[in-house]
């Protein structure tokens, strides 16, 4: 395959891609969209391999060795997995991207063929380019793995807040710029490698160290932010190599995780620069949150059967699923109960949150899995006005995302949030483990309302003794 | 000691309401209570003594011996003078008393040296509305209102189209929108009849449309919310204007149910018997007002007269009609009580006065009258509009930014920025790195553009099959596992290289196809 042919080939796989995501614009052309990707994917390998960049038949031996292994763990791994565990599947899967992009930087930048034709600036600019690459590379890999961890419980969710650790960060990017101009009036490889060595480790430091500060719940912005990085981890890696598919792909992958972060914070009412700093309400607010306003009134205990009835008797029903869901699994208990109310006409439908879960649209998929069609799972903003016509408004496992304080006491940390007025329904039934408050550690007046019920307990278990309840 | 509560038949003329219920009854006894009930006490709500048997109450055939034996009596009609002679001293006696009507029974039942709760004083606190036996009340009889109303009428509520021809629907209209008021409006909706509805508070407008009316406003500005969410006497200009809406209305609709009280006040006289006569023949209105003296000037109370073709209905007792129903929510509201008397659930009550509902509820304490309670400062009409936009504005700026600048200055800044960093890139970058940039640059736009049309329902998927996408970074491995050695070949490190490529093609790879076959797995749950 000549040089132009291979080209002409990426400039397709770059138009397929870009359709790839045009596709996800709604469920009916997703699969399409997925399926533009892959023939994408498959174009641009094969033009890369039958092209003029791999020689004889020993480099295609490996290149046929290396991707059967990865793609029969790849493969194994997304039938394995189970949906509730998506957000750890893709932090990893960020990971592995970073760390190819730091391999691919070291290997290149010890590679005399990929330089030899370079001189002066040229030779400059290839340099930081490897030194960039491997940089957003390593902070890519090393947040991902804490990320996993984090998600995945290996590692606690609470931000882990060093003193100082602003300094740190800084001192960190110094240290790093320094070494950059080290690196390239560096004389040797061997020279220049050792500078690498020392920014690499600096930037996995830094990787582990940004994720650790940041606590649980703001875990969708985090796993958005390392998916752009991914993306800016190939890019760069597209500059290094002066591989215009690899910069088109990475810039997209890139814009399209920034934008998924900064969708997630608008809808916690938060800052970027606030969430990557870390910890919640660090930087002020915790002060504010001691004069918010005390909730008043008393909280009532409800239990399964009484929900049952409350639930047999509406017309119309909003359920809220959070995080709790996902932990308890609940999702399938949630799909029979809605499956049966619908049945007997009651008009039931979903309201998400943006930042329900650990990540954006997790509600979704473990809705979708649980077979809930996807026409009665609605955003916040498409059914916010229908609760004072709803009957029950049930919330199942979530907090923060259904607080009336974020509208109605500017003292409190998250006033300005957008919220699930679920207090506004004739009746609200709160399903919780316990009266602990939410991962933003402000008290939900809406417990206190008096419209509304709490159902204690493990979710799941309590939804199977509503659904019970209600078919008997 | 678990006290024992009474529960006595009615005497009252008519009244067919009972104080409990059997299913109330078992959680009285949860509650650590001994019951006993009167013989026959339910009959008249259809709720008989094997009823209150089987629920665990003991049933008492001899009236005084019910009375001398109960420490708490639930009653639902005030007690009548001989009644008041039967508490045995120290007693709790629960019921309507009306104390602002009746000073003197209050006076009687202080002298006996008892404790009286009024269900009619509750206070209108959020808390309390679980005891609130006046709405309780008033929900039943705005229900009944209508049945009443649709009895005397002599067409359907709902249009319909027959073959014997079009029937237009029958047009309600319901003045005051308090409980009462929008039972009536909810239950003339649900029979399908056209309903509009008026009250001074204009706050309540989005509650008659939730309820299926269509609110009709009187257009002159003053505020109608009196303490607590009643509503108030109105200024004499106001009531000009909604008199003049009235007899619009009047000459318009089928059927007209009167609600309008005012606390402590006779009811306001609303519909003039010239008003009456401008209706069409055959048309009927409710006064359930009519125990306060009619909001319609020719109503008279506890029967049903015809005046001018009009029937107008005045009974005083339209929860009573519904004496089950009526009996079992007004029993619920004695157990609510209940429960904040008893909070230990050991049978005992205690009547603690700092507690705002029970204040508010209590009229005599050990003989001493204790009504009218300290005034509720809280009104369910929202306060005045605050400057609450202002506080939301200056919410607390933990987060980062004090405020954000105008948006202009903000575009301004960011075109001077990106002008500095593209003239900085141009002046010292080679051509070739700046094609790459160009392309760099307008792919982020692309991406930026594709991506907002994504759904948010699909972020998820979104996610990972970016994720798969930048396993295109295989690419940048595949070209060195082998590259050509066009002569150029120095000595380089095959080995090291080739290990380090085939590891990132191998990672990878795993993102790729776990990547696409993920996102495939996702997207195939999505259905309709």
């Amino acid at each position: 395959m000549s040089y132009s042919l291979s080209t002409a080939s990426y400039i397709g796989a770059t138009i397929l891609f870009i359709l790839c995501l045009g596709g996800l614009s709604n469920q009916e052309t997703a699969r399409r969209g997925n399926l533009y990707g892959m023939i994408g994917m498959t174009i641009a390998v094969l033009a890369t391999v039958f092209g003029p960049y791999v020689a004889g038949f020993g480099g295609m031996a490996w290149v046929i060795f290396a991707m059967l292994i990865g793609a029969s763990i790849g493969l194994y791994a997304a039938r394995k997995v189970q949906m509730t565990q998506m957000p750890e599947l893709v932090a990893l899967m960020h990971s592995m991207v970073g760390l190819a992009a730091m391999l691919v930087g070291f290997a290149n930048y010890v590679d005399p063929i990929a330089a030899s034709h370079l001189s002066g600036a040229e030779q400059t600019i290839h340099e930081i380019e490897i030194y960039v690459g491997i940089l957003i590379g390593a902070v890519t890999f090393s947040g991902s793995v804490i990320a996993f961890g984090k998600l995945s419980g290996k590692i606690s969710g609470n931000p882990m807040l060093l003193p100082g650790r602003h300094w740190i960060n800084l001192v960190g990017l110094l240290v790093v710029i320094f070494f950059g101009r080290q690196f390239v009036h560096a004389d040797s490889i061997g020279e220049g490698m050792a500078y690498l060595i020392v920014m690499t480790v600096i930037a996995l430091a830094f990787g582990v160290h940004m994720v650790m500060a940041i606590g649980g719940a703001d875990m969708p912005v985090v796993v958005s932010m390392l998916n752009s990085y991914s993306g800016w981890a190939a890019a760069a890696t597209g500059f290094m190599l002066s591989n215009d598919l690899l910069i088109v792909t990475g810039a997209l992958v890139g814009s399209s995780g920034a934008i998924l972060s900064y969708i997630m914070c608008e809808a916690m009412n938060r800052h970027f620069i606030s969430v990557i700093a870390g910890g919640f309400g660090t930087s002020g607010g915790t002060p504010a949150a001691a004069d918010g306003m005390q909730p008043a009134g008393e909280v009532v205990p409800i239990l399964s059967p009484e929900t049952a009835e409350l639930l047999r008797d509406a017309k119309n029903v909003i359920i809220i699923p959070g995080y709790g869901m996902a932990v308890a699994q609940a999702q399938h208990t949630v799909y029979e109960i809605t499956r049966f109310l619908r049945d007997k006409g009651v008009n039931v439908r979903f309201g998400i949150h943006p930042v329900a879960g650990r990540m954006p649209g997790h509600m979704n998929v473990l809705l979708a899995e649980a077979k809930v069609p996807y026409d009665i799972v609605l955003e916040m903003d498409e059914l916010n006005d229908d609760f004072p016509k709803t009957d029950v408004a049930m919330v199942i496992g979530a907090n923060d995302i259904v607080n009336p304080g974020a509208q109605d006491d500017p003292n409190s940390p998250i006033a300005g949030m957008p919220v699930l007025e679920a207090w506004k329904a004739k009746t609200s039934i709160v399903m919780k483990r316990s009266m602990a408050s939410g991962y933003a550690g402000v008290d939900n007046p809406l417990f206190y309302k008096e419209n509304n019920r709490m159902l204690f307990g493990d979710a799941k278990k309590m939804l199977d003794e509503v659904l019970a309840a209600l078919k008997a | 000691m678990p006290l024992t509560i009474g529960v006595p038949k009615e005497t009252a003329a008519g009244e067919k309401r009972v104080a409990t219920v059997p299913e109330v009854v078992e959680k009285l006894i949860k509650l650590g209570f001994t019951i006993q009930v009167e013989a026959g006490a339910g009959d008249a709500a259809t709720v008989s003594d094997d009823a209150y048997r089987a629920a665990g109450a003991q049933i008492v055939e001899d009236t005084a011996a019910l009375w001398s034996s109960s420490d708490i009596i639930f009653k639902v009609r005030g007690p009548s003078a001989e009644e008041v002679g039967l508490l045995r001293e120290g007693a709790t006696l629960v019921s309507f008393i009306w104390p602002a009507q009746n000073p003197e029974l209050l006076e009687q039942l202080a002298a006996r040296k008892v404790t009286v709760l009024a269900m009619d004083s509750v206070p209108r606190i959020s808390r309390a509305q679980k005891l609130d036996a006046l709405s309780s009340m008033a929900n039943i009889a705005g229900y009944r209102a209508v049945i009443e109303a649709a009895h005397h009428f002599g067409r359907f509520f709902t249009g319909q189209i027959t073959a014997a021809g079009k029937v237009p629907p029958a047009k309600v209209f319901v003045i005051g929108a308090g409980v009462a008021g929008l039972a009536a409006i909810g239950t003339a909706s649900g029979l399908g009849a056209i309903v509009r509805a008026n009250d001074t508070r204009p706050e309540v407008g989005d509650q008659v449309t939730s309820m299926g009316g269509e609110f009709v406003s009187v257009d002159y500005v003053e505020e109608g919310s009196g303490v607590g969410g009643y509503a108030k006497v109105m200024s004499e200009g106001f009531q000009k204007a909604q008199r003049e809406v009235f007899a619009k209305q009047a000459k318009d609709v089928d059927i007209i149910i009167t609600t309008a009280l005012i606390p402590g006040k006779p009811a306001p006289k609303l519909i003039t018997a010239e008003m009456v006569q401008s209706m069409k023949p055959g048309s009927v209105i409710v006064d359930m007002a009519a125990e306060q003296g009619g909001n319609c000037e020719l109503t008279e109370p506890g029967t049903v007269t015809v005046k001018h073709g009009v029937t107008i209905i005045g009974y005083a007792d339209l929860p009573s009609r519904l004496s089950k129903q009526s009996s079992t929510l007004y029993a619920t509201n004695l157990f609510r009580l209940s429960e904040e008397l008893c909070k230990n659930k050991d049978g005992t009550i205690d009547v603690n006065m700092d507690d705002e509902v029970i204040r508010g509820t209590t009229v005599v304490k050990d003989g001493a009258i204790t009504w009218p309670p300290p005034a509720p400062k809280i009104s369910a009409a929202p306060p005045p509009p605050a400057a609450k936009p202002a506080a939301a504005a200056a919410k607390s700026s933990g987060h980062g930014k004090p405020g954000a600048p105008s948006s202009t200055k903000r575009a301004a800044v960011m075109f001077g920025v990106a002008a500095l960093f593209f003239l900085l890139i141009g002046a010292g970058a080679p051509p070739a790195f700046l094609s790459h940039f160009t392309v760099f640059v307008l792919a982020c736009f692309v991406g930026y553009m594709v991506v907002w049309n994504v759904k948010p329902a699909l972020h998820t998927p979104l996610m990972s099959v970016t994720n798969a996408i930048s396993s295109i970074i295989a690419i940048g491995a595949l070209v060195q596992i082998a590259p050509p050695m066009d002569g150029v070949a120095l000595d380089r490190p095959d080995g090291w290289i080739r290990l380090l490529a085939i590891l990132a093609i191998i990672l990878a790879t795993i993102n790729m196809f776990g990547g696409f076959a993920v996102t495939q797995r996702m997207l195939a749950m999505f259905r309709k």
